[in-house]
């Protein structure tokens, strides 16, 4: 059986439009209101990340840190997140989830167990932001093993021989980061220097798919349409904050904005 | 898991950057690879080349100020009644702390990669304030992370680090302490890695930043060995050094030129942060025995939840108030080269009411913690026994805190 992953850029494809991806922090700001957001965003996403939120993480710029520490605030544990994972899994079975975070939160769970556990509840895929290539090898086996996508991390200080490498070793999807930055930087580079960028990187293997992200917004959205997938993180983590902020309602809001960015892209 | 004999401590990795198979690596995101990358091929290079070792023993001597002193303590050691109680006075250098040395080899290399700006960040503020100075020396710009809690506790080196001209970044995550002030300047790196240079402040960190400090602050024990034999015409057959541990950089420093030494002769005696003696929380992982995760880019030793969240850590000591260990010293209590043992701030504050009683002598609030065990200690030594303790840093930061604790009368500076 196919990976949903594929099957979800097979279907944007077949819509010549790119994938739309959106990061939400599992748990933020209670672990209802999450559920409620993937559900209620899933009409209008392809493939949905779901961040495992960490209290040292040193990629995140403020946007995704303040959901996270909402979220630990709330009392978020692991099993809470496959648990969320499990119970959108019995509203959608075909919307791939992909599970985002820092090593450490796996190797204490252990790596087999945390596998397993992503298997049994609908796990898709995993990025593991400090986990590099070449250490991330056996993990990215295991995973393949378990038909779950280890996606690998591509950025712009990759050079061209660690490029060619990574692709090489990569499953069917990969995260090229925009530019030099954290989660949320605001985009320093022009769409048509990152789309160069990118289009050097999708050379080395055209049938591999690759998503751009970071610094992604309502604003940046439509100029980078041509990539594979675009993933939208900071944007919505700042929604929530707002919604939060006013006293709105954050399911609402965000849901809102997703429609908008997928009207963008269409 | 052996420690190598002949081969320093630093360069005992494998090719993934691992001490003993499972301490330190690089886990970073990506964007990191290249830069650490540069930096490690740099640093390789540098380390092997005469010249640049001229250089830097030359801003080691006329600008820090080799060697620090080492002194016998006779009043301390008559009051204790046991082993003969020694100081390396490595608050001597240039700024009053070890951190000196690691900040000048980071800005050698700035310079010599053509960066024109350096980051860093600080817990007790003196890696701050000794980066500050040392960019000031060699015309970098310089950014420092500090958390919001600890500028308000170690206000001296926060102006200190000013008045070099540096800027000080308040951190406001987490628990505002240097665990989230690394953590917010390794985002600054991520974002900024190809025109800056980042310093660790201690020896933490992926590799390579493991390995430059310890290179940097091991000055500290090459002057020792020269000291020990000038004084007692050898290395002495019982010799014990005692240093504090919160990252690890001076105790490192202070051990490395005696490692190959059997630990009967040179015992290393690590004592790290128990925090305060009513509270659960502390910066001990190694004496209380947490579990191996990863923090900051390394595998180590560090306190954290059963998830593998990073736990907040409590300590009066700002330059020990730290989750995790470095990597190098989780490779030396699994090898037992070295023994580790903790005190609480109520301890660290009665060694600094000693030490400051009988000795002209005032250590900050981080060696008082190394004093208080080997004080404890020196009473059952016998005579010919040669304790060390490195004075590592001193206490007119922390005036305040000192004020507070103990009243005027033991806070006398200059």
């Amino acid at each position: 059986m196919l990976n949903l992953i594929s099957l979800a850029f097979k279907k944007a494809k077949y819509e010549k439009r790119p994938a739309l991806l959106t990061y939400t922090v599992a748990g933020d700001s209670t672990i209802k209101q999450s559920l409620d957001i993937l559900k209620s965003i899933s009409k209008n996403v392809d493939i949905l990340e779901v961040g495992v939120p960490h209290n040292t993480p040193v990629a995140d710029g403020s946007q995704i840190q303040t959901s996270a520490y909402r979220a630990i605030k709330n009392g978020i544990r692991i099993n809470d997140i496959f648990k969320i994972v499990k119970d959108f899994r019995k509203f959608n079975k075909i919307k791939p989830i992909i599970l985002m975070g820092y090593y450490n939160m796996i190797f204490q769970y252990g790596e087999n167990n945390f596998l397993n556990k992503c298997k049994v509840s609908g796990v898709n895929g995993l990025i593991v932001v400090d986990l590099p290539w070449p250490e991330n090898k056996n993990f990215a086996k295991k995973c393949k093993k378990k038909s779950i996508y280890f996606i690998q991390l591509l950025s712009p200080t990759t050079t061209k021989g660690r490029l060619k490498k990574i692709i090489k070793d990569s499953h069917p999807m990969s995260y090229f980061i925009s530019m030099l930055s954290t989660t949320g930087g605001k985009l320093k580079v022009s769409p048509k220097e990152i789309l160069k960028n990118y289009n050097e990187i999708k050379k080395i293997n055209p049938k591999k798919e690759i998503v751009i992200g970071f610094g992604i917004t309502e604003k940046t959205i439509d100029k980078l349409k041509s990539a594979d997938g675009l993933v939208v993180g900071s944007a919505i983590c700042k929604e929530i904050s707002k919604s939060l902020r006013y006293r709105q309602n954050p399911v609402t809001n965000v849901s809102n904005l997703v429609k908008k960015l997928k009207n963008k892209i269409k | 898991m052996k420690i190598k004999k002949g081969i320093p401590l630093i360069d005992q990795t494998d090719d993934l950057g691992f001490w003993g198979g499972k301490f330190g690596g690089n886990f970073v995101p990506e964007t990191l690879k290249k830069p650490i990358e540069d930096l490690e091929i740099l640093f390789n290079k540098l380390k092997k080349n005469k010249k640049f070792i001229a250089e830097r023993d030359k801003y080691f001597k006329n600008w820090i100020g080799t060697p620090t002193r080492f002194i016998k303590l006779e009043n301390l050691t008559k009051h204790v009644g046991g082993a003969q109680i020694w100081s390396k006075v490595v608050s001597d250098a240039n700024g009053g702390a070890h951190k000196i040395y690691n900040a000048t080899v980071h800005c050698l290399l700035a310079k010599q990669s053509g960066k024109k700006f350096i980051i860093g960040d600080t817990g007790a503020g003196y890696a701050g304030k000794m980066l500050s100075m040392a960019a000031k020396k060699f015309g970098l710009k310089c950014k420092i992370f500090m958390g919001a809690k600890d500028i308000a506790r170690q206000q001296p080196n926060v102006k200190a680090m000013k008045k070099n001209g540096a800027e000080v970044i308040p951190v406001y995550s987490g628990s505002q302490t240097l665990v989230d002030a690394v953590s917010e300047c390794m985002r600054f790196w991520v974002a900024n890695c190809d025109t800056t240079a980042m310093c660790v402040g201690s020896t933490v960190g992926p590799a390579v930043f493991v390995r430059i400090c310890g290179w940097s602050t091991s000055q500290i024990s090459r002057e020792l060995k020269v000291q020990l034999v000038d004084e007692f015409g050898s290395i002495p057959k019982k010799l014990k050094l005692y240093n504090c541990v919160g990252g690890g950089s001076s105790s490192f420093g202070f051990w490395n030129e005696f490692m190959d030494y059997d630990k009967k002769q040179c015992e290393f005696i690590g004592v790290e942060a128990g925090g305060p003696e009513r509270s659960k929380k502390h910066a001990a992982p190694l004496t209380y025995g947490s579990k191996i995760g990863i923090l900051h880019g390394a595998l180590q030793y560090v306190n954290q939840d059963s998830d593998g969240q990073i736990e907040e850590t409590e300590s009066i000591s700002a330059g020990l108030d730290y989750p995790g260990i470095s990597p190098l010293h989780c490779f030396l209590k699994d090898t037992k080269r070295a023994r580790y043992t903790a005190a609480s701030d109520e301890e660290a504050l009665r060694a600094y009411k000693i030490v400051t009683k009988f000795e002209k002598l005032r250590p900050s609030l981080e060696p008082s913690h190394a004093f208080s065990v080997a004080i404890k200690e020196s009473k059952k030594f016998s005579r010919d026994t040669v304790v060390v303790v490195n004075s590592c840093g001193d206490a007119y930061k922390d005036k305040g805190i000192l004020e507070k604790k103990l009243g005027k009368k033991y806070v006398k500076f200059n």
